[in-house]
Parts: C-alpha cells; structure tokens; sequence
C-alpha cells in the first residue's frame, strides 16, 4: 500500500550518518567518556528485599587506600516534587531521590545504600566491602496479590489508595485503582451469546539493552556540573538530577553520549546524581558504570502482573461486553505503567458495553519503568488470548472477527478523545491477504511434535511531546542540523530525510548531530515512539523557516519585496534574479550575515498504532520446547521514512516480544532475592532462537504530521505473547495464560490434559 | 612477562591491531579491561563481563573470544585484534558496508562484537548457509534488530567477498 504523494528523499533507504563510527568503534557511549584526573564510583547495594536501616558506618570505607569520597543518602536534600517524565509518567521525586539511594528502608534487594569513589573501580569495591550496614530485616511482599491483601506487610507506612480522585482511610500497597466505564456491562452480557473469561498472570521482565548504565559527573568549584551519560533524554536528566539535587538547572548541562539501548529504560536517573555528589566531594570526575547483575537487579524492569479478561459476543460474533481487572506490580514505588494498560488493553476493538478496573500495587521488587508500549503487552496478552477463545468457540475465523470488530475513527477509547483515523482494520485486512496467512500449515511434524498457527492484534497511543532544532546553513550550501532527541535506532537518518525532502536538499547534504542540553533546545525524551514523528515534524518546520528566512535575506540583497521570492526545490527566485541554494549561501555570506535559526514544536499526536502479527509454532510435547517457524508482523506505520528501520523495529520488537512470550521472567526466591541477575539465566533469545521476520508496512496517513508519520517502534512488542499462546493452543490444544510459556510450564500444562484426558 | 615487585603489576608484550604493544596491568584485570582502560580501544565493549553477551569479541591468536573470560596477562606474546583493526584496503570491509547498507545495527553498541564475530565466521567459512551464521553468532546478543537484518548483511558479505556480488 502507498501513499499518492511521491517523494525524492522519504522512502529511500540511505546509509545513517553515525553508521561508519559504529562499526568500526569510533562511536563513544556512556563507559568510553574519560576525563583528565577522573575516579570511579561504585554501588553498595541491600542484600535483603525488605529491611529497615539502623544505621551505616563508613568509616572503615573512608579510611581505606585509594577512596577519595563516600556517600550515603544523608548526603541527598530532601525533595517533594512531582515531575512528568514523559513515557514513564510523573515522578514524584522524593520517590525517585529514596530510589537511588535507600532513606530508612530498603525495599528490594539492589537497593543503594551508599556508594564510594576511588582510584579505580577494584579499590572502590574492595572499600563497598568495608561499609558496615545495620539492617532489621522485615517481611517482604512479592506477589501483586498478596501485596493487596488488607493484612499484607506495607512498603510505605504513608501511602494510600487513590480511586479517581478519592483516598482510601487505611495505608495500602495499592497506590492506586482507575476506573474507565462505557455503557452497561452487565446489559452487554446478557445480550452475549459465548461468554469467556480467564486469569492471566505475568512476570517481571527487563528491556535488556546490551549497554550497562554508565555516567560520567563533573562538579566543578564555582557550581557547574556537566554530566555525560547514556540515557534516552538529556534534557530530562538534566531536570531530574536537578531537582534531587536540588541545584539550579542552569548549572546542569548534559552531554549525552551514544546509547546502547534504551526501550524505556533509560529514562529515569540511577547513577548520574550519585555521581555528581561524589564528584562534589572529591574534587575530581567520577565515571560509574553498572555490571550486569545490578542492571537487572536495581533498574526498572517491567512489573509482572495477576489480570482477570471476560468478554461476551453474540451468536454473529459482535462483541457485546469486556471487562478487564488488571493488577500491576509497581515495585517498591508508585507509577506502574497501569494507565496505559488500561488504554490499550481493548483498544483494537470497537466496543459499546466496557468497564477497565487498574490497579497500581507496590511489591518487595525494583521499581518498575518504563519497557516499549509499557503495560500494553501485559494487557493486550490477556485480551488477545480470551478474543481467540471466543473465535474458537463461535467457529468464527480470528482475523475475520477482528474485521468486524475493529475500532475505527469515532469510536470510544478510556481516559481519550475518541480515535482520529486510525489503520486497525487495514492491518487486519493486509494479514487476511498475506501470503502466510494464504499458505495451508502442515499441522503434524513426527510423532512428538506439533504445529500451530495464531494471531494478535496490538496497539499503541504513541506520543508527540517536544522537540527542538537548530539549523546552520553553511557556505557550500549545506546544513548542519543540530538536534536534542538521543539517537537509538536511527533517527539521525529518519530527521535528517525530512529536512532535506522539506528543504528541497540531498539527504548528503544535511549533517544531522546529536548535542548537548546548552546548544539546542529543549526535546523530550526519545520515548513514546515519538523521535521521528515530532522530532521529524520539527525538522520539517525548521526547514520551513529557514526557506523564508534565505528567502527573506536574499529579497534584502535584491532589494525587492521578501513575498516576491519564491521557493522550488533549492532554488530560490524573484523576477529575473534566480539562485541556488550554494548560490544564496555565498551571498548571503558575503554580506556578513548568517542563517542559523532555531524551532521548538509540540505536535498533537492524536492517533496511534496498530499492528495484527500470524506465527506458526512447533511444540515438542515431550519437552515443552516452542520453535517459531514463521513469523509475520503487520503494522500501520503512517508513513515509512527509511523503511529499513521501520522494519528494524518491527523485527527488534517481535524478538523482545518472542523473549517475553517463552523465556524471560525474574526469578526471585522467598525471600525477594533475585536468583537469575545475569544473562545466561535471563535468557534473552538469541540469533538461533528466532527465525527471519517478514514485515507488512500498511500506511494509513497521519493527518497529525506533514508527511503522514506514525511512530513504529513500540506497538510491535505488543501482539507476539498472544500471538505465540493462541498458536499453542491450536497446536497442542492447551490455553497458556502465564508467562513465560517456559517448556516446564507447557509441559506440564500437556500433562495435565491428557491425564484428565486419560 | 616481567613482575613489578613494587606495585604487583605484570609488564605484558602482545601484538595489538598489528602494532607491537607493551603495558603494566594487575593480574586480575582482563584483556577486555586492558583494551578498553589501558590502551584506550573502546571499540570493544563490556555488556556483561560473564561471557554471554559477545559484545566484548576479538580475536585472540586469529580465534574468536570473549575478551572478558581472558586474563589481559596471558596474551604474552599473542596477537590480538579488535573491531579497531578491523579494516579493509580502501577504508570499511565487506563486512562493515553491508552491516550499513543493510541497516543491521540499530543501537550499535552490539555491533563491534558482531563485525569481528562475522569477520572469524567468513574467514573460518566463506559459504555459510543461514544455519551456520545463526549458529556462530549465537554469543553476540542484540536486543534492537531481531538479528533478521545482521544475518542478512553477514550474506551479502560473504556473497561480495566470494566475488558474487
């Protein structure tokens, strides 16, 4: 499917400007920065999940050869500010100091306590051994469930339930329950001819970026602090390290270095103000960089889950009824991704009678964050399998069902403007003419094995948000693109194609830079899907700018009037007087003067994504085991700017999604001790655990951006656990609603049947 | 390899990207540390320094490791190569211009690991089928692309250096 306009720039498939430095190692992320007289800091963390703090004793530390500072959380200010995130929510930044550095209490194993700066990484954790911490341990609460429970152990002693606006009497873990109602489920109901519902439970997972978290801080005598980090926003690094510190933000500059994955996770700040103290008290740069198991241990991983689903359908297959109750595992501090649960979690349907019942619950576990499409994955596993149910059971084709049932503009979404024009039903229509869908599966596959085909639908809100460019135009008629949105998977490239195709140059000719927070203005944080939408949208309005702007000049130069000067491609003219850009650079040079002009745009985003995935599986029913044999991903991507990393991400969210759906969980034991903290045990898969990934690219045009775009990269980790457990079920005939679907649980779920069968 | 009595350090000599190098490190420190701390090669990377990442791969004596798993002082004497020295004559590999073109890097730190990785693989085999890449590169995790699009840049690779392409 394509869109009538043609472009020269949009749509082709040019090599990024960062790509040579990346591979061959030029490239410089958050542990290659080093500075002149810099030491290292480390991080001495809770063994135990839940335990009150007697009291630190550091002098040991102190003493020890090679330490130049210690610090604990007497060290941090108090702070009691709410600050929005992006992505990841609002932050209360108390929360948020109390995450990086334990106050009273530790609430997960991981938890900093104190940490050290020394001559070298192996003296600093020779000294961590030397800091002696009084703890009383106290009971932890692990499981969502038992974490609700009245009589449940509390994290906090002054958090209570907030139910849309009203606070509960009694202290809770429940921070809080959000209602979204629509009609009369009870009525939808009753009009139901097949009603199903199931309990689906999930576990924490990690987004698994390659690249540790790493900071390097400056603190400087007259105040100044320049922090160079990896992390998806600078500008929001630079708020929150700020408002913990409670230093003035025009003192904070960041530098944000290349970034080794993100997917949400790198939004919020571990090491960067514990770095900053070190370095005030030591005089000198600290470099602190995570090792792996305290990056699964102490970041924000994705909550687990306990969520209830039930929906009815009358005998045409029109869905009368949903309801969903989705409990989520906030960790050891408010701001599960639960709103946004709720948002997606029926959101591919067009839905008369609907109630959405979320919860946002506290456990003995790391604080959650923010982990692609947060919350939607959980939510949309549980809708999607119960859908699939239903089709089974009205004999109604999957994908027919949700043509029928798809939500188009107009219709109702929970806590939102109803959709603007959205592609959910031209997903479904594009996976209906597939050709994986065309082709027949040979179900048997010898005697322990068999096959299974499945679909899911996802979606997700993506976000417009704020963005700053700043343009220089150069005397050979190039641009120097300055920009604030940190490049994760080749945005570089998609901004810098808009702004050529805007500015009428070659995509050669425009070199895009990622700077630091003084030299361009603000952008949010690179989340949400939303870098080549609204960093793209502002790309697109600096080139504008900077076309009137020349334009502008060159009509002073002419002494003619500026609304005279008109703009093709990269020639500029007025009468008899006509130059190219190279041309108008050169005069406008000549003239003492310059074109460096900067934009700030904050776009409505008012539509979303959707994606329909197909995968055959083959199980062994001997081992457990699930191999994907084929994967498709359909989605509406608005319009694909480079379509090679729109595929990327489609890929890159798929595989997330296949690790999720059969293999990663935290393992935790009684005592909230994380028992797989590494990568051999959170077992990622790997490039012999998934197949090649057929992509679908459907553009419905966004009318909210100029060239029609539509973030990517989020919602194609949304349909793959549903996808994955209804092609299990058609294979072997078991309905999976726990994941992982580890091979231990699906066999034992086989076992079950045909000993009930038996 | 000459024994510092005053500080514990060892003197280690080995071949780095081709150049005769010479450095003082602990024992303890591994060859992944001494590259990326001692010797300023921060190409290579450190994801996990257990082993189960790849992103720390060089070659060590012409044979794939993870430079985490290896001890910097016992490559006395060895030849070492690094995603740095990994170059062709008129500039990138085969390697690294279809990694580009094929757009198989996303966030890119995983893929120093994968270029010397693939870079063993077509030297080890010049003809490998989907299988063979997918089973060789299953040390090197990459969270961003799904691998679909590296194991097609590791093809058209090994297409363009057979002379196909």
């Amino acid at each position: 499917m394509t869109t009538e306009k043609q472009y020269r720039v949009i749509g082709t498939r040019p090599v990024r400007p960062d790509g040579v430095d990346k591979v061959t190692g030029r490239a410089v992320y958050g542990a290659d920065v080093t500075l002149p007289r810099m030491i290292h800091g480390k991080i001495l963390r809770s063994p135990h999940a839940h335990a009150r703090i007697r009291g630190i004793d550091t002098r040991e530390a102190e003493r020890y050869p090679g330490v130049l500072a210690v610090v604990t959380a007497e060290d941090l200010p108090d702070v009691d500010v709410v600050l929005a995130v992006g992505e990841g929510g609002d932050v209360n930044m108390r929360d948020a100091s109390h995450n990086i550095m334990a106050s009273g209490k530790v609430l997960y194993q991981g938890h900093a306590v104190a940490a050290v700066a020394a001559v070298s990484p192996h003296v600093a954790l020779e000294a961590l051994k030397r800091i002696k911490v009084d703890y009383e341990p106290l009971p932890p609460v692990l499981d969502v469930r038992k974490a609700m429970a009245a009589d449940a152990p509390l994290l906090h002693e002054d958090l209570f339930t907030d139910t849309m606006g009203q606070r509960s009497e009694h202290p809770s873990n429940i921070a809080s329950h959000l209602i979204a109602e629509e009609g009369d489920i009870e009525q939808g109901f009753r009009e139901a001819s097949v009603v199903v519902e199931r309990e689906f439970v999930t576990h924490t997972v990690h987004q698994g970026y390659i690249e540790p978290h790493a900071a390097v801080a400056e603190w400087r005598d007259d105040g100044q602090l320049t922090i160079w980090c990896s992390t998806q926003g600078a500008f929001s690094v630079r708020e929150q390290v700020a408002q913990i510190l409670k230093h003035p933000i025009s003192q904070v500059k960041v530098v944000p270095t290349e970034i080794g994955g993100g997917f949400g996770g790198k939004i919020s700040v571990y090491l960067e103000p514990v770095a900053a103290l070190l370095s005030r008290k030591a005089g000198r740069p600290v470099k602190m960089v995570m090792d792996r198991a305290e990056v699964l241990a102490a970041t924000g991983p994705t909550p687990g889950t306990y969520m209830k689903v039930k929906v009815g359908a009358d005998a045409q297959g029109n869905i009368t009824a949903a309801h969903a109750y989705l409990a989520f595992e906030a960790g050891a501090y408010p701001g599960s991704p639960i709103g946004a649960g709720c948002t997606t979690v029926f959101a591919p349907y067009r839905l008369k009678n609907v109630r959405i019942d979320g919860f946002d619950v506290l456990v003995n576990k790391p604080k959650s964050n923010a982990y692609r499409a947060p919350g939607a994955t959980q939510a949309e596993f549980a809708a999607e399998v119960v859908m699939d149910e239903i089709c089974e059971k009205l004999g109604m084709d999957p994908l027919e069902f949700r043509r029928k049932n798809g939500a188009k503009e107009g219709d109702w979404r929970p806590f939102g403007p109803p959709y603007t024009r959205i592609g959910a039903i031209e997903c479904v229509e594009a996976a209906q003419a597939s050709e994986h869908w065309k082709t027949p599966l040979v179900k048997e596959a010898g005697s322990s094995r068999r096959r299974g085909r499945g679909v899911a639908s996802g979606y997700w809100m993506n976000w417009g948000g704020t963005s700053s460019c700043t343009g220089r135009l150069n005397p050979d008629g190039t641009v120097a693109l300055l920009e604030g949105s940190t490049d994760i998977g080749g945005t570089r490239a998609s901004i810098a194609m808009q702004f050529a195709e805007a500015f009428g140059i070659a995509y050669e000719r425009v070199r895009p830079q990622v700077v630091d927070t003084d030299t361009v203005g603000y952008n949010d944080v690179t989340g949400g899907s939303r870098v080549t939408f609204g960093t793209g949208y502002a790309a697109y309005a600096l080139a504008k700018q900077m076309q009137r702007e020349i334009a502008a000049k060159l009509a002073a130069i002419w002494e003619v009037d500026p609304e005279s000067v008109t703009v093709e491609g990269d020639r500029y003219s007025a009468g008899d007087k006509s130059v190219n850009l190279v041309e108008a650079a050169n005069l406008i040079s000549e003239q003492g003067q310059q074109v460096v002009t900067s934009v700030t745009t904050t776009p409505h985003n008012r539509s979303g994504a959707f994606a329909t995935h197909i995968v055959d599986v083959e199980v062994d029913v001997e081992t457990g085991k699930v191999e994907i044999l084929r994967y498709t991903a359909v989605q509406d991507v608005g319009k694909a700017i480079h379509p090679s990393y729109v595929e990327g991400q489609m890929q890159g969210g798929v595989a997330q999604g296949i690790g999720w759906a059969l293999n990663e969980e935290y393992i935790y034991d009684e005592n909230g001790s994380l028992r797989n903290a590494s990568l051999l045990d959170y077992r990622m898969p790997t490039a012999l655990d998934i197949p090649m990934i057929e992509t679908i690219l459907v553009e419905v045009f966004n009318p909210d951006h100029p060239y029609g775009v539509r973030g990517v990269g989020e919602v194609p980790i949304v349909p793959p656990p549903a996808a994955i457990s209804n092609a299990i079920y058609d294979a072997v005939g078991v309905r999976m609603t726990t994941l992982p679907i580890s091979p231990a649980r699906l066999c034992a779920e086989i076992m079950a049947k045909n000993s009930a069968r038996a | 390899m000459a024994i510092s009595l005053m500080s514990g350090k060892v003197t280690v000599s080995a071949t780095v990207n081709g150049e005769p190098t010479e450095w003082l490190c602990e024992p303890r420190e591994t060859l992944l540390e001494v590259l990326r701390d001692r010797l300023g090669l921060t190409g290579t990377k450190e994801g996990c320094s257990n082993g189960n990442c790849g992103a720390c791969s060089v070659l060590l004596d012409g044979r794939l490791v993870n430079s985490c798993l290896v001890l910097a002082v016992e490559t006395e004497g060895a030849e070492i190569t690094t995603v740095e020295g990994i170059r062709g004559e008129k500039g990138l590999t085969p390697v690294q211009r279809s990694f580009l073109e094929e757009a198989a890097l996303q966030c890119g730190f995983c893929t120093p690991g994968f270029i010397v990785a693939a870079t063993a693989l077509l030297q080890a085999n010049p003809s490998p089928t989907e299988e063979q890449i997918r089973w060789w590169l299953a040390g090197n995790l990459c969270r961003c692309t799904g691998y679909d699009k590296i194991v097609r840049a590791v093809q058209k690779a090994a297409a363009e250096m057979r002379g196909e392409a």
